[in-house]
């Protein structure tokens, strides 16, 4: 039997792209920077299909900051991001998500829509627009429609993107009530390391140093981001000192269900997510390594 | 896209690589390293990994280091495309080049043209790199004779060079 032909198509424009998307079945495959597609053709894991281009749509391009809100084009690649002003004042936890994604190779290419419609439970900027509650612009032929990145994701590589939708944009209410904006990321060495474990946090510190609002999400630790209220609200209104933090170890290791891996064990990633809280006691986030905090 | 055209197995593009314009017909899953190496025999850029973890296939795309296994060769269309072969400026090597040879920089040589391509989009978006500027910039590209030392070495003295020449 003939294997089906990988097809190609990149439309121009978005109106151009769900009109299209109408007329395709839903094996078509959607592909913004490529980065992704590009390893699935190579492996075979995907073969035959028809790739729908959208890295010509000016309409999944661009950052716009409004007063209170911050709307980030799909298409907008990790080097966009790790280098907005807008970004840096509205949403500081997702420019640093950005700055250690990947190598410079792949934040040039790469795109947070494509990292938000991957769901991998490693995608970096992921915890980063959990702590922000981002909200999905999702656009059809017919509709368009708004949905919460809690709901969008719903497990590894499962998202609730339905046939013949696009995701346009990503709508952040800006985190200017927070004192410290953080991401850390543990990884088998600096560049190029698939999270062993993130972690996205917001704080909102009083001036003696007790947390008034926290929002905390952790990444690699669970089928999807991990955004525990019950770890938040225990933290709420204490000084955010190691004993504090100490005291919510059995909140954090209920909240999530890592999993033994290639990359680390299940138990290591235990430690590492109570750990990684435990930095929000330091000043400066870190992207470590293993080898760097071995 | 033109209006009659849906989605096909070979696809037009046009780009320019190296200063000279390129039309030819690319399949759907056809990479841009393919293209390169294969079709457009520049055999400088390099397949190491081939699923972007090693940095060989680096190129510049519109003053960007990217890395081409990564590239579909369709996503070439339009583009302006710069490999290892287009940092010669008249049959002499280029100054990152000259810098890169004499600074011991180079072992088996595997690396160098995605380390080349990597710093050359560095030193063109940033003449005057930090040491922290140029690790950050080949961090995404790797040397199994771990030769990192000379590798920034070079691009400090580029960078030097470079700077000399326009004062």
């Amino acid at each position: 039997m003939m294997r089906p032909k990988a097809t190609y198509v990149r439309p121009g424009t978005l109106t151009e792209a769900v009109d299209l998307l109408q007329d395709l079945d839903d094996r078509c495959k959607l592909l913004a920077g490529g980065t992704d597609v590009a390893t699935e053709l190579r492996s075979g894991a995907i073969r035959g299909r028809c790739l729908v281009d959208l890295s010509a749509l000016p309409e999944l391009k661009g950052i716009h900051e409004a007063e209170e809100e911050l709307v980030i084009g799909s298409g907008v690649t990790l080097s966009e991001i790790a280098s907005s002003a807008g970004v840096a004042r509205g949403a500081p936890a997702l420019a640093k998500a950005a700055a250690v994604f990947g190598s410079r190779q792949i934040r040039n290419m790469a795109t947070i829509g494509g990292n938000i419609c991957r769901a991998s439970p490693a995608g970096d900027t992921l915890p980063a627009l959990y702590v922000q509650d981002a909200e999905l612009e999702l656009t059809s032929s017919s509709k368009t429609r708004r949905v919460s990145i809690r709901d969008f994701i719903q497990g590894p590589g499962r998202i609730a993107l339905k046939a013949g939708e696009i995701l346009k944009c990503i709508r952040l209410k800006k985190a200017a009530d927070f004192t410290m904006h953080r991401f850390d990321k543990i990884g088998n060495r600096k560049a190029l390391a698939v999270s062993i474990v993130n972690l996205a946090g917001l704080v909102a510190l009083s001036p003696d140093g007790i947390i008034q609002r926290i929002r905390l999400a952790w990444g690699s630790v669970a089928p999807t981001v991990v955004r525990s209220s019950r770890v938040e609200a225990f933290l709420t209104g204490k000084p955010l000192r190691m004993e504090t933090l100490d005291q919510a170890y059995p909140l954090v290791q209920d909240a999530i269900s890592p999993i033994d891996d290639a990359r680390a064990s299940a138990a290591y990633r235990r430690r590492v997510a109570v750990g990684l809280l435990f930095r929000l006691t330091t000043q400066q986030e870190s992207s470590d390594s293993i080898m760097d905090i071995a | 896209m033109d209006r009659n055209m849906g989605p096909n197995a070979r696809i037009p593009v046009v780009f320019t690589i190296n200063g000279k314009e390129v039309s030819l017909e690319v399949g759907a899953d056809e990479t841009a390293l393919h293209v390169i190496r294969d079709r457009l025999l520049l055999k400088g850029t390099k397949e190491g990994c081939g699923i972007g973890e090693c940095g060989a296939c680096t190129i510049v795309v519109d003053g960007k280091a990217v890395n081409a296994c990564l590239m579909l060769a369709a996503q070439l269309q339009g583009r302006n495309i710069m490999t290892v072969e287009g940092l010669i400026e008249k049959h002499e090597l280029s100054v990152l080049q000259k810098a890169f040879l004499e600074d011991h920089a180079v072992q088996c040589g595997f690396c160098t043209p995605g380390m080349l391509m990597s710093s050359c989009a560095l030193l063109k978006d940033k003449p005057r790199p930090d040491k922290g500027d140029i690790v950050d910039a080949i961090s995404g590209n790797l040397c199994r004779c771990t030769g990192y030392q000379q590798v920034v070495g070079a691009i400090q003295d580029a960078a030097r060079r470079l700077s000399r020449e326009k004062a």
